[in-house]
């Protein structure tokens, strides 16, 4: 309890300090304070991750109730990867931020706002009263607003934001309703009542009541379709604020529909399949639009659902599981849903951080205008390319094992050999492997395009490797990723309290066997990947000693002959891309513009795509314009006579007093018409 | 162990027989068995050239390319016994590491800057993008069948059931020949003989590597038609002792050669455009093998 107190008595005073201080220490008293409630919060969770539940009542006001704080582990493992993705972005954001230090009242905003979303996101990971849940969303939301539109005086960024707000807010909406209808059939702001609401009615109400939550959660964590704000906010904010936000985020709204499912009974089943189908869609549609994005920041931001849809497998899979009453399925679903959410928070801020630092020295994200940055910033490369390689889930990394997990759930699970399951397993599984498949595509594109090669574009001043304020907080998380990936089932031992509030809930006592042969299957996993680094490691050692003494003449890249130097001739991005472009063509949609070359000395060619997103198109789009042609019927009103003002101004103060006294009347007339 | 051994063993010669049997086809009396291997060591005595372009990540791709061949053997089991990596579901580990593989190859081709390589990484990453579903799905009907996931248990345990077990032995033959030429560029979908560069995939990834690497990368090639022809061979040695297993999986590969060069003799490369549809198909023929498998289990009614 004294910690908590602590934790908001240095809040508050860091946020009263802040905009008092140097530029210079604002930022390093904001690393400071999210370094020290970072450890504090860790401090107090780490036991509830190991399995010790905490809990504390706050008194409250006589409008909230009394305000539970209750610590599990579920909260346990977010609050802890929240943290450490928030320290990271802080400690890039600190050198980051250097190029902005003459805006001193932004900059001041931007510290507060941080610190703000730091305290809302933990807050949200162990409230437990409705009201306060909704008023600290409301904080992380309007604070996450404030660090996107950092640049707000560009147009797009604003608009970008904008578009956050309104969308999150549609979100709430969502998560308001579902909570009006808990409180107004139960009495009760507390999220007991939630189980309590979901025990008393029909699965049917229940499922009903959790896809409010649903809709409400997924506008955060991005699932299509309602995720079309994520690619607009993620390369208008900061590269820091990108980081974070995709990292850890849009994760709170994985953590809302965890808790739901904890929370909520329900038929699991029907739960799973659709959770199933939503995400395998969401992950394929993230990757194929992904593949397409010429500006690198919104590449990622397509990643970022695509790996949404990856965990949202895993959560599908763990709640089929609770519905079967498969404790395998449930640990290797939620098991593996758990880790993707760690793992993802890890390789996608250090991608961002990565294309923060390609940005600050070309001040460009066309993917078309890189090249050959390996040779000027050799270690933002290869960390960039240990994250590339972790997020197709490739092995020895991190994100393999999560995949692995979630894979192994998939296959376990047919062994329950209903159609209908069966069907949607191999769905999901093909889902899978596409994802996987294309991810590749789009890392080696991205990758390639970026680092490798010539330059394609002469940048005003020649690029160089960024400083080591910037790469030491990406090597933290690059060790996080190797270290997963080398030692898992270290990292899977950790995720057992998490699962076991899930599979407390059914009756199932015991089967620790399948636990066992799966901490044994990590630990062979473990082991064959730190196998296949010291058999790499071995075969180019082999190859260094043979060839020492070999000639090695340095000539130009063979051409068919040409042997002069040209970066113009090399392949480009959108060109590594245009067979798989013209396969997905039929099914979204890109805008082409093209002038062909022509003639025996051409002078002048072109081509230009515009990846366009259907589902914004179809779902956003219009039923906007459907709306605002409706509304448009109304502009008559706004003509900008101020005598017409004052006339609804009339009207309205005649309509207010008027009404009563004409309801009035009505009620004695249809008295006066009984009383005959 | 074993299955290591046997598939060096038998990569040595498994070149020399297809390049054999494509001689013969055409009527010329053809190299000796192991000149492909001859061919290799030859390169690994030899220095190279690199182009100025290329940074690090070109010279350890092709040492990593090999690795993840090596690691996906050691998963491969023979007979009644385990790969020396065993575990449940390692199959998705073997795919996934070869994965790893191809993404280096086709980056160490993307770092030379080449107007043509780029193409061929392009072509590379889609076609084995597309072939992977169908290696799941078919893995996946597999462990559905066999109630198990992976490699050793769903082969040992493949044959104690009915013999239609070998009907789906058969189609799941055809599908991962299918995948072999797929993986390693050959006929159908890629001529490895052809001389221009606009029609080439594989072999213009490596247009620039020579040397000790290019050696590696054909050993590569080599030592993967290898772990194919022996997770074939898998799909018949079942529970049967190792001396005939040795026999059984000798006579796979050999005639799983004899197939790749009668193959690379009688049919012509596809046009480009439609390789992509036609390697789709492979994965509907995985499907049928699922809904093959749902027939036997009495799964349909």
């Amino acid at each position: 309890m004294a910690y908590i107190q602590t934790y908001m008595a240095i809040l508050v005073a860091s946020l009263l300090v802040v905009p008092f201080l140097k530029v210079k220490w604002k930022g390093i008293m904001t690393l400071s304070v999210v370094v020290f409630n970072a450890i504090l919060s860790g401090y107090i969770t780490f036991p509830a991750l190991l399995g010790e539940k905490i809990a504390f009542i706050f008194e409250g006001s006589i409008i909230t109730g009394s305000i539970p704080i209750r610590i599990d582990a579920l909260s346990g493992w977010f609050i802890l990867l929240i943290n450490f993705t928030l320290v990271t972005g802080a400690m890039y954001g600190l050198h980051y931020m250097k190029t902005y230090k003459k805006q001193t009242a932004n900059i001041t905003l931007h510290c507060l706002a941080y610190l703000l979303v730091q305290t809302s996101l933990t807050a949200i990971c162990v409230v437990q009263n409705s009201l306060v849940f909704l008023f600290v969303w409301e904080i992380m939301a309007i604070s996450c607003f404030v660090l996107i539109i950092f640049e707000y005086y560009k147009q797009d960024t604003l608009k970008a934001g904008i578009n956050f707000l309104i969308q999150s807010h549609a979100g709430v909406l969502f998560l308001t309703l579902g909570f009006i209808w808990v409180y107004y059939r139960t009495g009760s702001y507390d999220f007991e009542a939630i189980s309590q609401f979901s025990i008393n009615f029909p699965p049917v109400t229940s499922l009903a009541l959790f896809f409010f939550f649903f809709i409400g959660f997924a506008v955060k964590a991005g699932f299509v379709p309602f995720h079309t704000w994520l690619p607009y906010a993620h390369p208008a904010s900061p590269s820091h604020i990108s980081g974070v936000m995709s990292g850890v985020i849009i994760k709170i709204g994985i953590f809302g529909i965890l808790r739901m499912l904890q929370l909520i009974q329900t038929d699991y089943v029907v739960l799973g399949y659709i959770i199933l189908v939503f995400s395998v869609i969401s992950g394929i549609y993230g990757v194929m639009l992904a593949i397409l994005q010429h500006n690198l920041k919104k590449l990622l931001a397509y990643h970022s659902i695509e790996n949404i849809g990856i965990i949202g497998i895993g959560i599908g899979l763990g709640t089929l599981g609770l519905g079967q009453q498969n404790s395998t399925l449930i640990l290797l679903g939620f098991g593996g849903a758990l880790l993707h959410v760690l793992n993802h928070s890890l390789f996608k801020s250090l991608l961002f951080y990565g294309a923060g630092n390609v940005y600050q020295t070309t001040h460009t994200l066309n993917i078309e205008h890189f090249g050959g940055l390996v040779k000027q910033m050799p270690q933002t490369t290869i960390l960039f390319l240990v994250a590339a390689l972790a997020i197709c889930g490739l092995p020895p990394f991190n994100g393999f094992i999560s995949e692995f997990l979630i894979y192994s759930g998939l296959f376990d699970g047919m062994a329950s050999k209903e159609m209908l399951n069966l069907v949607v397993l191999l769905f999901s599984v093909f889902g899978m492997v596409l994802i996987g498949g294309l991810a590749i595509l789009c890392f080696t594109k991205a990758f390639g395009a970026i680092f490798l090669g010539k330059p394609r574009h002469h940048f005003p001043s020649k690029p160089k490797e960024s400083g080591y304020g910037k790469l030491t907080p990406m090597y933290m998380a690059a060790a996080f990723i190797v270290a997963i990936g080398l030692f898992p089932q270290f990292f899977f031992s950790m995720m057992r309290e998490p699962i076991k509030l899930y599979s407390d809930k059914i009756n199932i006592t015991g089967d620790f066997t399948s636990a066992i042969s799966i901490t044994e299957t990590m630990q062979i996993i473990g082991f064959s990947t730190t196998g296949f680094i010291v058999l790499g490691l071995l075969i180019f050692f082999i190859r260094k000693t043979v060839t020492a003494q070999k000639p090695k003449p340095i000539l130009t890249t063979w051409g068919c002959g040409y042997v002069g130097e040209t970066e113009k001739m090399q392949y480009t991005a959108s060109s590594f891309i245009r067979s798989y472009r013209k396969l997905a063509e039929p099914m979204l949609s890109i805008q082409k513009r093209k002038i062909e070359i022509e003639g025996v000395f051409p002078v002048y060619g072109r081509h230009e795509t515009h990846p366009q997103d259907k589902i914004e198109e179809f779902f956003i789009d219009k039923p906007w314009n459907l709306m605002k042609l409706f509304l448009g019927k109304f502009r008559f009103l706004q003509n900008g006579n101020p005598q017409f003002y004052v006339l609804y101004g009339a009207v309205f103060i005649a309509l207010i007093i008027g009404f009563p006294i004409i309801a009035e009347t009505i009620k004695k007339i249809i008295y006066f018409l009984n009383q005959i | 162990m074993i299955s290591l051994v046997l598939i060096v063993l038998t990569s040595l010669f498994f070149m020399g027989i297809v390049i054999r049997t494509k001689s013969i086809a055409s009527g010329r009396k053809g190299p000796g068995l192991f000149q492909p291997m001859k061919d290799v060591i030859r390169l690994w005595k030899k220095g190279a050239v690199y182009s100025k372009t290329t940074s690090f990540i070109f010279q350890i791709a092709p040492s990593i390319y090999f690795a993840s061949i090596i690691m996906a053997i050691l998963v491969i089991p023979f007979c009644q016994h385990k790969g020396i990596i065993s575990f449940n579901g390692d199959f998705v580990f073997f795919a996934y590491v070869l994965a790893f593989g191809k993404f280096f190859s086709i980056i160490g081709a993307l770092d030379t800057g080449s107007s043509f390589e780029g193409m061929g990484a392009s072509r590379e990453a889609l076609y084995s993008m597309l072939a992977e579903p169908a290696f799941f799905i078919l893995m996946g009907s597999f462990a559905l069948y066999t109630g198990h996931t992976s490699f050793h248990e769903i082969f040992v345990s493949l044959h104690f059931g009915s013999y239609i077990s070998y009907g789906l032995g058969a189609l799941a033959t055809f599908v991962l020949v299918m995948i072999a030429m797929i993986e390693n560029s050959r006929m159908p979908v890629d001529d490895p003989k052809t001389h221009l560069e606009l029609t080439m995939v594989h072999e213009v990834m490596i247009l620039d590597n020579s040397g000790f690497d290019l050696g590696l990368i054909l050993y590569g090639t080599n030592l993967k038609f290898a772990m194919y022809g022996a997770l074939i061979a898998n799909f018949f040695t079942g529970s049967f002792t190792i001396l005939i297993g040795i026999l059984i999986f000798l006579a796979v590969q050999i005639i799983f050669a004899i197939t790749v060069g009668v193959l690379e003799s009688f049919s012509a490369r596809f046009r480009m455009g439609n390789n992509a549809q036609f390697i789709f198909t492979l994965t509907s023929i995985s499907i049928l093998i699922f809904f093959g498998v749902l027939l036997i289990m009495g799964k349909f009614v």
